[in-house]
C-alpha cells in the first residue's frame, strides 16, 4: 500500500478506487492493523451519516449552506429527470428524502449508495455501474415542483410559494407533454456521464413505489482548456454559451440573482433557488445552411472569438447601441439585444443533447437542456418575455419541454434534504 | 468480474469480523451460510403441493380446450384458451423446468424462429391460437390438440420429480414478474388472441401465492417489507381489475392505452423491487 493509500485508509475513508485496490484478506489485515475497528466500519459505508470526505480524489462536498450543482463551475454531463411524486402521504414522502440524503452523500464521495450483502440470493443494493470510478465532481441538485403542492394526500398546500407555479406560455413555444412539468426534479452533474446516470438510477430505484418517472434528459459540456481553466462552452450551434453569466464565485452576485433571502419567500426557500428547465430543440439543418454572417447577427456575437460584434474579445463591453453607417452593429433582432433589454438576469447551466433521429422529418434530435437558476420565477420569465417573437434565434430553435422547480437550501450535517419543507 | 468477486470476498470477512464485535448497532448480522433450505421444508412442500394442484387443473382445462378444438367448435375454444392457459401461467416457475416440454406446449412462434427453427417445428397452445383468431377454423389443428394434451399430461407427471428448494420459489417469483415486464406488458404473448392480461393476472397470482407461503417467515425478519409487498400487490391487482370485462375475464389487450399500460408497467416495477428482498427469508 502506499502511503497516500495508508494515509487515506487510516483517516477511516475510501474511494470506489481504492475499494477495489483493496483485495485479498492479507490487505484487509493490514487495514485493521493501521486504523482499528472504527476506520474498517466507516471504510465500507456502514456509518448511517456519511460526512464529506475531503480526502476524496475530485469530490464536491454535500452539506453546505446550499445545494451542490448550482454554483458548482464547469459542469461536463448532466443527467436530469422529472419525478411523478406517487408516494400516499407527507410521511413517506419525508422518508425518501431523508434516504436520498444518506445515499446523496455517499454518491458523491464516490462511494457504492450502501455495502454489498452476503446474501447472494439478494441483488446488489447499488447497481454497481460506478465501481471504479471516482466521485467525478458528481453533484445533486434535488427541486419540488408545483404540482406536488397540489397533492391534497401530502397536506402541503399552504407551504406553496406564490411565485412557484407553471412557466407562462411563451410565443413559439411547441411544447411535447412528455417532456413538462413533474413533481420533483433530480440533476446530477459528473465529469463522467455514467457516474451521473449511476446515482439517478440509484435514487429512482430506491424511491420505487414513492416516485415514477416522468422524463429525463441527458446533456453534455465540452470546455476548450486555457491555462488550466475551463473556457466558456460551446453549444451545438458552435456559439459559446453562457459569457455574459453570473459569476459564481460572487456571493454579493449570487444573493442577489440565485440565493432566495430571507423574506422574499416562504421561510422553507430561504437559501434556495428556482430552476427553469426548458427542452430546446435546436433545427441543426437549417442552421448548418446558414450563412456565418446571418449566424452571428442571429446571437449578435462573433462565432469563434465570442466576441460582441465588431469586436475582438469575448468578455468586452457588449455596447448594443453601437451604429455603423447609420445601422446598429449589434441587430435589435439578435438574441443577446433582446436578453439584455430586461434589467433581469439569472445564472445559465446549459447543457447540450443528442438523442438520436427524429422519426417524422430524419433530422438530429439534438438542441440545448436549458437550466437556469434565479431567486424568483419572474427573473426567468421577463427575459424569455422579452425574447418573444423577434429573437431571430426563433428560427432555428423550437421549445418542447418546459418545466420549473424549487430547488431547497443546502443540507446541515445531521439533517437532511428539504427538511425546512417536511418538519 | 473477478475484482468484483475479491471485493465481494473483502466485504464478507468485514461483516464477519463486524459480528464479532459487537460494534453493529445499526447492523443486522449477516449470517455465514445463505441457503438454509431445511428451516423453510414447510414452505417448500406447500409450494409443490400449489404447483401440482394448478397442473392438475391445467390438464382438466387443456382436456376440455382440445375436446372443442377437436369438434370444430371455434367460439367455444375460443373461450376456453385463455382461462385453461392461467394454471400453467401461474406455476411457470415449476413448469419451465422442464427445457423440452415448455416450448413445446408454449412457444410463439417469435420463440420458434429465434431458435433458428422452422415454422413446422412450431406446437401448443399459440399455434391454435393462430388457428383459431387469425384463420378462425380448426380444421386442420387436430394433431396439433392431440399432442398438446399428451405433453400436458407429460408435465403433469414429471412435476412430482422436481425438487423445489427456497432459491427456485425466490428466483421464481421474480422471474414471474419479469415475464410480465418484457412480454405481457408489451402485448407480445398473445399477438393473435389479445388476452394477454390473463397471462398477465395469472403471473401475478404465481408470485403472489409465493409470498403468501414465505409471509410468516418475512414478519419475523422485516415486517415493513410485508406491509410494503402486500401493498404492492394490492395496487397492482386493483390497476388489473380496472380491465376487467365484468363476465370473469379481461378487456382485449388492443383496447388498452399507452396510459394503461404505462401504469401497468411502473406498478409492476414498484412491486418488483421489494419482491426481491424475499430472497432475505433464507438468512
Amino acid at each position: 500500500m502506499s502511503e497516500q493509500e495508508e494515509k487515506s485508509v487510516f483517516q477511516k475513508k475510501i474511494s470506489r478506487r481504492k475499494l477495489l485496490k483493496l483485495t485479498g484478506i492479507g490487505t484487509v489485515g493490514a487495514i485493521i492493523g493501521a486504523s482499528g475497528m472504527t476506520g474498517v466500519l466507516s471504510a465500507f459505508g456502514m456509518n448511517p451519516f456519511e460526512d464529506d470526505d475531503e480526502t476524496v480524489e475530485n469530490k464536491i462536498k454535500f452539506y453546505g449552506k446550499h445545494q451542490s450543482g448550482i454554483a458548482t463551475k464547469g459542469p461536463e454531463h448532466v443527467y436530469f429527470v422529472s419525478l411523478t411524486c406517487v408516494a400516499k402521504s407527507k410521511k413517506e414522502l419525508k422518508e425518501l428524502f431523508q434516504l436520498w440524503t444518506k445515499q446523496s452523500a455517499e454518491l458523491m464521495n464516490g462511494r457504492l449508495i450502501e455495502q454489498a450483502k452476503s446474501n447472494t440470493l439478494l441483488p446488489p443494493v447499488d447497481t454497481g455501474e460506478a465501481v471504479g470510478l471516482n466521485a467525478s465532481h458528481l453533484t445533486l441538485t434535488f427541486g419540488v415542483g408545483p404540482s406536488l403542492f397540489e397533492n391534497k394526500a401530502l397536506g402541503l398546500q399552504s407551504m406553496k410559494p406564490t411565485e412557484l407555479k407553471d412557466l407562462p406560455h411563451f410565443p413559439k413555444d411547441q411544447l411535447d407533454a412528455h417532456y413538462v412539468g413533474g413533481d420533483i426534479c433530480i440533476q446530477a452533474c459528473a465529469d463522467d456521464p455514467q457516474v451521473a446516470f449511476h446515482a439517478i438510477r440509484n435514487l429512482v430505484r430506491s424511491g420505487r413505489g414513492k416516485v415514477t418517472m416522468h422524463w429525463s434528459q441527458a446533456g453534455f459540456n465540452s470546455y476548450e482548456m486555457k491555462h488550466k481553466e475551463k473556457r466558456t462552452p460551446r453549444n451545438l450551434f458552435a456559439f459559446k454559451d453562457g459569457t455574459g453569466n453570473v459569476n459564481v464565485e460572487s456571493s454579493k452576485d449570487m444573493k442577489e440573482v440565485v440565493w432566495v433571502q430571507p423574506s422574499e419567500s416562504k421561510n422553507w426557500m430561504i437559501d434556495g433557488t428556482y430552476l427553469a428547465v426548458r427542452r430546446i430543440q435546436m433545427h441543426l439543418e437549417t442552421w448548418d445552411r446558414t450563412a456565418l454572417s446571418g449566424q452571428e447577427e442571429t446571437f449578435g456575437r462573433h462565432r469563434d472569438s465570442g466576441a460582441p460584434l465588431g469586436k475582438m474579445d469575448e468578455f468586452e463591453d457588449m455596447e448594443l447601441d453601437r451604429k455603423e453607417s447609420g445601422g446598429r452593429v449589434v441587430p435589435d433582432t439578435s438574441h443577446v439585444f433582446l436578453a439584455l433589454q430586461v434589467k433581469d438576469r439569472m445564472l445559465r447551466r446549459s447543457f447540450s443533447y443528442s438523442d438520436g433521429i427524429n422519426p417524422n422529418t430524419g433530422a438530429f434530435d439534438a438542441g440545448l437542456l436549458f437550466l437556469s437558476f434565479q431567486k424568483h420565477p419572474k427573473q426567468f420569465i421577463n427575459i424569455q418575455n422579452s425574447l418573444g417573437r423577434n429573437d431571430k434565434l426563433n428560427e432555428y430553435i423550437t421549445h418542447r419541454g418546459s418545466a420549473l422547480f424549487a430547488c431547497f437550501p443546502g443540507v446541515t450535517k445531521g439533517s437532511y434534504l428539504g427538511a425546512e419543507l417536511f418538519d | 468480474m473477478k475484482k468484483m468477486m475479491q471485493v465481494t470476498g473483502v466485504l464478507l470477512l468485514t461483516s464477519g469480523l463486524l459480528v464479532g464485535c459487537g460494534t453493529t448497532a445499526t447492523e443486522k448480522p449477516i449470517k455465514k451460510e445463505v441457503s438454509q433450505a431445511s428451516t423453510l421444508d414447510t414452505e417448500v412442500a406447500a409450494y409443490k403441493a400449489f404447483a401440482i394442484d394448478q397442473l392438475d387443473q391445467f390438464v382438466i382445462a387443456t382436456e376440455a380446450f382440445v375436446e372443442a378444438v377437436k369438434a370444430g367448435e371455434v367460439e367455444k375454444a375460443k373461450e376456453l384458451y385463455a382461462p385453461a392457459r392461467m394454471y400453467f401461467e401461474r406455476s411457470e416457475p415449476i413448469a419451465e423446468s422442464f427445457g423440452d416440454l415448455d416450448p413445446r406446449i408454449d412457444a410463439r412462434l417469435a420463440d420458434i424462429k429465434e431458435e433458428g427453427q422452422g415454422e413446422e417445428e412450431w406446437s401448443g397452445y399459440h399455434k391454435i391460437e393462430y388457428g383459431l383468431w387469425v384463420e378462425g377454423k380448426t380444421e386442420g389443428y387436430e394433431e396439433v390438440a392431440d399432442q398438446l394434451m399428451k405433453d400436458v399430461k407429460e408435465l403433469r407427471a414429471k412435476v412430482e420429480t422436481v425438487t423445489v428448494t427456497p432459491d427456485l420459489m425466490i428466483v421464481g417469483a421474480v422471474d414471474l414478474l419479469n415475464e410480465v415486464s418484457t412480454s405481457k406488458i408489451t402485448g407480445e404473448e398473445e399477438i393473435y388472441s389479445h388476452t394477454d392480461l390473463y397471462d398477465f393476472k395469472a403471473n401475478v397470482e404465481g408470485a403472489e401465492e409465493i409470498f403468501k407461503l414465505f409471509k410468516a417467515n418475512l414478519q419475523e425478519k422485516d415486517a415493513a417489507l410485508v406491509t410494503t409487498l402486500e401493498e404492492s400487490f394490492a395496487s397492482l391487482n386493483d390497476l388489473l381489475a380496472k380491465h376487467e370485462d365484468g363476465k370473469g375475464g379481461y378487456v382485449s389487450y388492443e383496447v388498452l392505452t399507452k396510459e394503461d399500460t404505462k401504469a401497468l408497467s411502473e406498478a409492476v416495477d414498484h412491486l418488483g423491487e421489494p419482491l426481491s428482498q424475499m430472497a432475505i427469508v433464507v438468512e
